[in-house]
């Protein structure tokens, strides 16, 4: 080496002495560069030093793997100050996904048993921070043996290695049980602090665990109660409170022994009554004791006074000046509201007010909690406040904000009107940060608020005029404009101000929402649509539509080019049925009109099809919705890809269109249960690309008088075990539908052994099968005849006299082209009562499976 | 548990970092920048709590430092507040009046401090004299 290293101050000089990051980095990279030949040169005296500085470089986000080694050296030198950087190396670049951290293992084995107290302490601080799943195998003993040592210092380490361990392999966990009783009976509180933390560790991991610590409740409570009630004592105050961080601790620990006990928690009643009474709360250490005192209330079998008092701390939290506070108190009031509304609605105004706070995270978690706050009674108010946090909030707030609008608005919503001025007001401020199936809701909302066609749509055009940038507005409005055109222009509405409004400016909005370049595909494709509509609506010349229908003819994007050139069509072959096509769409009708011929059905399940915007998921279900919207089931155009162009056999004739695919044949549709109006119907559609796919929708309906709720299809195939020839098990697979609350639940598909379960509970004998106790298991040569795969279906009530009826998507895979055998389950309610009904299929058309 | 505990200065230079959950030594500068920028910009009326994707971070600043400790949900916020506090009287107590220069130029002796403190995420020891006892001994033995 040309010159003497450098010592780690001098090189953090020189790095602070650089002026600019390249300057650094030639700085930091020559100084590599030395401790690297150092290194190779082996130089004892001077390793840790030369470790030190790369450690330093390592904290700054330089690579400094080639230490690694070094760190093993300096771990087996016999001084201490090597050992420390040796290992302080170890626990920074080392981890469990290098090899070369295996190798301390045996180090680390000759320092633990040596007895040298900081050595000790050393090498478990860096076993508990790295170790491994293997290294811990190997020292778990050794680190057991330390626990029961005399010297606290290094007992109380060896408690969190122990910790470290559990973590890391849970099953080593009972060596570590026996101790813990013992190490209770500590005065040192860093051992009683570890302890805590080991019994708190055991008890998350293990249920046999955790009955056997509910014993030492007892203990716990006097340990705090010599806390609490002990005067100060200099050893472990801080800022008047004896050792918070213990006793925090220990309320935790009681937490989750209490919870779901009633004895423990009995026992506990009094303690935290006083330790709630007496914890000084000037300072942040008391409140932080407190906070944890309310934490263990709530979550065990309290009493009810106790409950009332947390929840008033909690209140005079939210009342205090200190922001940390006020955060913990609606974090805590969020947990609380599940269970205890009615208290927590008395801080509503409290809470509102934290809305106009500017700290994001205070902000923020008054937003969720106002939300859970809103009930039928006071959501008028609640809405009004929101509203206002809306308009001013930060960005990433803002969908939460709206979608949680939108929710309390559907669940609680006095009237359809307010309903819907509250969605629209949202759409105004918002729109761009509303979910996507917000304008799905919305359109049906108004479609089936008929006395509100006229104002709405009134409304909507003039939040359009103003605005056309927020995309689900506009889609909305595109649509109740196309659908109630005439209403818009009839002139006079007793809601709102006398609006004026002539054809021409109607469709020349529509025609700058189609123009304008902010406008999305789907957007564009609403507002073509809802030209097209607005034909038959007006009464004056279509002209002007006929024009941009044609000049879209050649558009770009093809999916408006496709909408453009069909319409153009209508105006000129078909001119005769233009009318009857572009009817209002009809959504919940009494004894709803049966639309004669097929064609012009699927005709408007074509464009409905097209008409489904943007892509969410699933987008098959949501397919089907809009399909729904016609009684009875359709035969075509049911492929689920809603983008699929084509639109199905019969129509291609009619529209004559010479580049439509050939059309797979029609397959008659069969009906397979009817039972007191209900009926369900099966149309099956094979694709021609893939002839072992078979699609079967099934449909729903009810001409009865009374409603169907709760329905739930079931469908099991067979399975055919190949070398015996028999069928051994229906495979049976159910799919509920999609909530929009609280997420999606999706089923996920039950095990064969359930499924056998189930199918024997019902009486549905299983074929053939053998007297095998583990019918889990199939015979290994049985082959998979069917694969059955259900999509979610599209909701589950039928309303009555021919209401929306439900449809659901089956795949079945048939690549051995077996007779097709189907079984279903049905589970509904009707008049009042439950109905379940078992039934298979056998009598399917040959073209399904052929 | 404690996943992490960092000392950044005002100019986003780490002075100090400790992991107590592997992160990639790549994703490290990133988080850090990320976590010292979300805590400049908030002011001295604003909460001392952030949410972070999923960890909890609870800062406080001392003079030109910062120091940030990121939590999972487990942990009172409120007791690491205080353990901030407690950690940084503990330094002020060895380096007798701290600066940050001080802890720059010190920095095993810190992570010394900080070991005895905190063990694999779990708060171990917070007497100030029982914490400083090992490093007095050590400074004794390093100077005869």
């Amino acid at each position: 080496m040309v010159a003497p290293s450098l010592k780690l101050q001098d090189l953090i000089e020189e790095i602070r002495g650089a002026k600019t990051q390249a300057q650094e980095r030639e700085v930091i990279q020559k100084e590599c560069a030395h401790i690297r030949a150092s290194f190779r040169d082996g130089d004892p005296l001077h390793r840790h030093r030369q470790l030190a500085k790369l450690l330093y470089v390592h904290m700054l986000g330089y690579p400094a793997h080639f230490g690694q080694m070094e760190c093993l050296k300096l771990i087996a030198s016999p001084r201490f100050t090597d050992k420390r950087v040796g290992y302080l190396g170890a626990m920074l670049l080392l981890d469990e996904r290098q090899d070369a951290h295996l190798l301390i293992t045996n180090s680390i084995k000759n320092d633990l048993s040596q007895g040298i107290q900081p050595v000790q302490g050393l090498a478990l601080c860096t076993l508990s921070t790295m170790g491994s799943a293997e290294m811990c195998q190997d020292l778990a003993t050794e680190v057991e043996k330390l626990l029961l040592q005399p010297s606290p210092y290094v007992r109380k380490k060896a408690i969190l290695t122990a910790v470290h361990i559990i973590r890391k392999v849970p099953e080593l966990s009972n060596i570590f049980l026996p101790s813990c009783a013992q190490l209770l009976h500590e005065r040192h509180h860093g051992v009683l602090l570890g302890t805590i933390t080991l019994i708190t560790e055991l008890c998350e991991r293990s249920p046999a665990a955790l009955r056997h610590f509910r014993k030492v409740v007892p203990q716990l409570v006097k340990i705090l109660r010599t806390l609490v009630t002990t005067g100060y004592s200099t050893e472990h105050s801080i800022s008047g409170v004896s050792d918070p961080f213990l006793q925090v601790q220990i309320l935790r620990l009681l937490r989750i022994l209490g919870r779901n006990h009633e004895e423990s928690s009995e026992a506990m009643n009094d303690l935290l009554a006083q330790v709630a009474t007496n914890t000084d709360t000037s300072r942040n250490a008391g409140n932080a004791v407190l906070f944890e005192t309310v934490l263990t209330i709530m979550d065990i079998h309290s009493a009810a006074g106790l409950r009332v008092l947390a929840v008033n701390i909690l209140g005079r939290f939210l009342l205090n000046s200190d922001k940390n506070i006020r955060y913990v108190a609606l974090m805590s009031l969020l947990r609380l509201v599940q269970s205890d509304h009615s208290a927590v609605q008395r801080h509503r105004p409290t809470v509102v007010d934290c809305l106009k706070e500017t700290d994001a995270s205070l902000s923020r978690r008054a937003l969720e909690l106002s939300l859970a706050l809103v009930n039928s009674s006071n959501v008028r108010a609640m809405t009004r406040e929101l509203q206002a946090f809306l308009e001013s909030c930060p960005i990433d707030l803002r969908a939460d904000c709206a979608s949680g609008i939108l929710l309390a608005a559907e669940r609680f919503a006095p009237t359809k009107r307010w309903h819907m001025d509250t969605i629209l007001h949202v759409l105004i401020t918002a729109g761009t940060y509303v979910r996507d199936d917000a304008v799905a809701n919305l359109t049906q909302l108004i479609a089936g608020a008929q006395e509100l066609h006229a104002y709405s749509v009134r409304r909507l055009y003039s939040a359009l005029a103003e605005d056309i940038s927020q995309q689900p507005l506009v889609q909305v409005a595109a649509w109740c404009i196309g659908e109630y055109g005439d209403l818009l222009l009839e002139g006079n509405c007793e809601e709102t101000e006398p609006l004026q409004v002539e054809e021409e400016e109607v469709l020349a909005l529509l025609e700058k929402v189609l123009q304008s370049h902010m406008s999305l595909p789907a957007t564009r494709g609403y507002a073509l649509t809802a030209l097209m509509k607005l034909s038959t609506r007006l009464r004056g010349n279509n002209k002007r539509i006929r024009q941009v229908v044609s000049i879209y003819g050649s558009c770009l994007d093809v999916e408006l080019q496709q909408r453009a050139v069909e319409y153009n069509t209508l105006f000129r072959k078909y001119d005769h049925m233009r009318a009857a096509i572009l009817e209002k769409m009809p959504l919940v009708e009494r004894g709803g009109p049966q639309v004669g011929e097929e064609a012009k059905e699927s005709k408007e399940a074509a464009k409905l099809s097209e008409a489904a915007p943007v892509p969410t998921e699933p987008q098959a279900s949501k397919l089907l919705d809009l399909l729904d919207l016609l009684d009875g089931p359709s035969e075509d155009a049911q492929h689920p890809l809603p983008l699929d162009p084509s639109p199905g056999g019969a129509l291609v004739q009619l529209l004559d269109l010479p580049c439509a695919p050939p059309a797979p044949a029609p397959i008659p549709t069969l009906k397979v249960f009817e039972r007191e109006g209900v009926q369900l119907n099966l149309s099956f559609i094979r694709p021609p690309g893939t002839p072992a796919l078979l699609l079967i929708t099934v449909t729903v309906t009810n001409s009865s008088g009374g409603d169907v709720t709760h329905f739930i299809c079931q469908a099991a195939v067979p399975k055919v075990c190949k070398d015996q020839g028999l069928e051994v098990a229906w495979a049976l697979q159910e799919k509920r539908p999609l909530s929009r609350r609280g997420g999606w639940e999706r089923m996920r598909w039950k095990g064969m052994r359930q499924a056998l379960g189930e199918l024997w509970e019902e009486g549905l004998e299983p074929l053939g099968v053998e007297e095998s106790s583990e019918p889990s298991q199939l015979p290994t040569s049985c082959v998979q005849s069917f694969q059955l795969q259900l999509q979610a279906p599209s909701g589950d009530t039928v309303p009555a006299w021919g209401g929306l009826p439900i449809t659901q998507l089956f795949r079945i895979l048939n690549p051995n082209k077996a007779p097709l055998r189907l079984k279903l389950r049905l589970t509904y309610n009707h008049f009042g009562q439950p109905v379940q009904e078992i039934f298979e299929v056998n009598n399917v058309p040959v073209e399904t499976w052929q | 548990m404690i996943k992490f505990f960092l000392m950044v200065n005002k100019q986003g230079q780490t002075r100090l970092s400790k992991y107590y959950e592997h992160v990639d030594i790549n994703k490290r500068t990133l988080l850090e920048t990320e976590v010292i920028k979300s805590c400049l910009s908030r002011s001295n009326e604003q909460c001392s709590f952030i949410e972070y994707k999923d960890f909890k971070l609870i800062y406080r600043q001392y003079a030109a430092l910062f120091i940030v400790v990121g939590v999972n949900d487990t942990e009172n916020e409120m007791a690491i507040y205080e353990f901030i506090h407690n950690f940084v009287e503990v330094l002020d107590e060895y380096f007798s009046r701290v600066v940050s220069l001080m802890i720059m130029f010190n920095l095993d002796k810190v992570h010394i401090i900080l070991d005895e403190m905190v063990l694999n995420g779990c708060i171990v020891e917070t007497n100030r004299a029982r914490i400083l006892a090992p490093l007095l001994i050590l400074d004794k033995m390093s100077e005869s």
